[in-house]
């Protein structure tokens, strides 16, 4: 007792300097299909077939309990990590930064899947895909889907892919959504939650953003009451929701960094209303290379299971949706959020601790507003590195 | 909002860190083995991981500087940030089996709230802090006319995040008041390397350093 010693101090693990590339990677699909595979939605209606498009990183152990599931945002996709190979100039999949060997979601250790959620339109079934009834796309025949309805169809992927349960799920904004419906529909097969950059319900006013960005689309005429074809998209309606989701994802403090009051150019005002500021030219490129990508009536689609993802709704109370949950929780934040600020988080952290769950919680310094969780230079992919850890002890010992 | 909270900002942690480790050694001590424990005010961990590695604790901690937090959650710890007393509030009664308060009471608005929440939700509560009437603080004060600025208190008076003051006496005439069972008590001066040495006579005159392990309801 008296005998007092001093101890050396320990310092966090450091990981090797030298990022190795994921081997070229590609995106499979998989058919759910036949009897038994009807999808029973939360709106009441049905869907069948349903395809899923996903990738996969890392390999699944011996013990199959490394698989961590990556949840993708609104326009995400299953393409999170390294590249396909094909182009000179490509670009790496979504969250690269966090995914990839010796990186945080550390594909030396974990299997790493990421699929294209229920009602996407990057290879899964959604309102672009072709009707089986009628050979055309659904449009606006596709049946109304929700984050849990998105849940539903990955616990089935996991299924085929021969994962009974999951290290970790891990998301940012909607993808946190679908983090937070995991561990309350499936507690028994989630070990770890990550919810990033989330919150258990929108605010009015993020939902009201979201239906400025469905008038924009639905009021362009080529929309056509959903009733287009893919090479005739309402392209000013959409690039129009996508310039509108742009200003919500950036804070007052990026947009001023990145851009200031400065012209296009240095020419100066040009007297007339075509682009001069930069800002406004940021808006229109974003604008016009989501429209090559995207699909308008997914975007309406996916805003309004956004807008209808309520767990307090759904549950009664916020720690009630939680009481049946196991897993540890790691929720993360950053300071310049707006759109999913971090108050919305630090409630989910509340109603998680009331149901006495294990419960991490950091609040990201960062001027890069709702954007942060997709981008570099913070600590997020420590404290999710060090979260991963801690549960991989947790499940040995 | 989180960020006006009543300490100072951008306290200068690291000029303090020899202080609050001094007593880690005690503090484990009187940590059981797989006990649950919230180090509240955790900094960046160093005495949770110790108590992880010693004790097989399950730990939690709570932290408001988002640095320290960061680092905590890289070294795989349970920490949320939060401010300590709103971070209670969501807590039931008898939650942990200890609580930690090292170093932190003095830095905080209602350190009274403070005790009575900590020991609401742990069953042992061990309280540490720098006595101020410690014989070279009363010395400077009666000699110097200066407040005190050395290992354990290493702040100036107009960047210390400690805003009140305490001695020994004065907490153990606390703990009577509040018919709190004052476990086990320890005190210490730090010596010209920072390494504690116990004191056992006149504490509040001699030791610089006070730790209480205190439990709810009369002895």
């Amino acid at each position: 007792m008296t005998q007092i010693v001093k101890r050396p101090e320990t310092l966090p693990e450091i990981r090797p300097p030298k990022i190795r590339r994921l081997e070229p990677v590609r995106t499979q699909t998989v058919i759910f299909e036949g009897p038994g595979e009807t999808l029973h939605l939360e709106s009441g209606q049905t869907l069948h077939p349903v395809t899923v498009a996903y990738e996969t990183y890392g390999r699944l152990n011996e013990g199959r309990d490394n698989a961590v599931l990556v949840c993708h945002a609104l326009s995400g996709d299953a393409h999170a990590a390294g590249y396909y190979g094909l182009e000179k100039d490509e670009k790496p999949g979504w969250w690269d930064v966090l995914i990839g060997p010796g990186k945080p979601l550390d594909t030396d250790k974990y299997f790493v899947i990421s699929s294209n959620f229920l009602g996407g339109c990057k290879g899964s079934t959604g309102p672009s895909s072709i009707n089986p009834a009628t050979g055309k796309p659904y449009g606006l025949d596709f049946p109304f889907y929700t984050v849990k309805d998105m849940v539903q169809v990955q616990r089935r992927l996991l299924k085929h892919l021969g994962v009974p349960r999951l290290l970790a799920v891990i998301g940012g904004s909607l993808g946190g959504m679908q983090v937070l419906q995991w561990a309350i529909s499936f507690p028994e097969m989630v070990r770890g939650a990550i919810p990033i950059a989330t919150t258990a319900r929108l605010s009015p006013q993020a939902i009201a953003f979201n239906e400025v960005a469905r008038q924009a689309i639905m009021s362009d005429p080529d929309w056509n009451g959903g009733d287009y074809t893919l090479d005739a998209q309402p392209e000013r309606g959409l690039g129009l929701a996508r310039m509108i989701g742009h200003i919500t994802y950036l804070s007052e403090q990026a947009m001023l960094h990145k851009f200031s009051r400065r012209f296009i150019n240095g020419q100066g005002r040009s007297f007339c209303l075509t682009k001069d500021f930069q800002v406004e030219s940021y808006l229109h490129h974003q604008g016009s290379s989501f429209v090559r990508r995207f699909d308008a009536n997914t975007y309406l689609y996916i805003t309004r299971a956004m807008d209808y993802f309520d767990l307090e709704a759904a549950y009664g109370r916020l720690s009630t949706a939680f009481s049946g949950c196991r897993c540890p929780f790691l929720v993360v934040s950053f300071t310049s959020d707006w759109l999913f600020p971090p108050e919305q988080s630090r409630e989910l952290v509340q109603a998680l601790r009331r149901v006495g769950l294990d419960v991490s919680y950091c609040n990201i310094e960062s001027d890069q507003g709702h954007d942060a969780f997709l981008l570099p230079g913070h600590r997020m992919g420590d404290v999710v590195a060090g979260f991963l850890d801690r549960l991989t002890r947790m499940t040995a010992s | 909002m989180i960020a006006h909270c009543v300490t100072a900002q951008q306290v200068d942690w690291s000029r303090s860190r020899p202080r609050d480790r001094a007593l880690d050694t005690f503090i484990v001590s009187l940590v059981p083995q797989r006990a649950k424990v919230l180090d509240l005010g955790c900094g960046n961990g160093d005495l949770l991981l110790r108590l992880k590695a010693d004790r097989k604790v399950e730990e939690r901690g709570v932290e408001l500087e988002p640095g320290a937090v960061a680092e905590c959650l890289s070294r795989g710890l349970s920490v949320i940030q939060a401010d300590l007393e709103a971070s209670l509030a969501d807590l039931r009664e008898g939650a942990f089996d200890v609580v930690v308060l090292n170093q932190v009471l003095l830095a905080t608005a209602r350190p009274l709230h403070l005790l009575t929440e900590a020991l609401r939700v742990g069953r042992r509560v061990l309280v540490s802090f720098p006595n101020f009437t410690y014989w070279r603080i009363r010395s400077q004060i009666v000699f110097k006319g200066r407040l005190p600025v050395n290992p354990t208190l290493p702040y100036q008076w107009y960047d210390t995040p400690n805003i009140r003051l305490a001695t020994v006496k004065d907490f153990r005439a606390l703990c009577q008041e509040k018919h709190w069972q004052v476990i086990k008590e320890l005190f210490v001066n730090l010596d010209r390397q920072d390494l504690p040495r116990p004191v056992r006579f006149w504490p509040n005159m001699r030791a610089s350093l006070a730790l209480f392990a205190l439990e709810r309801g009369t002895r």
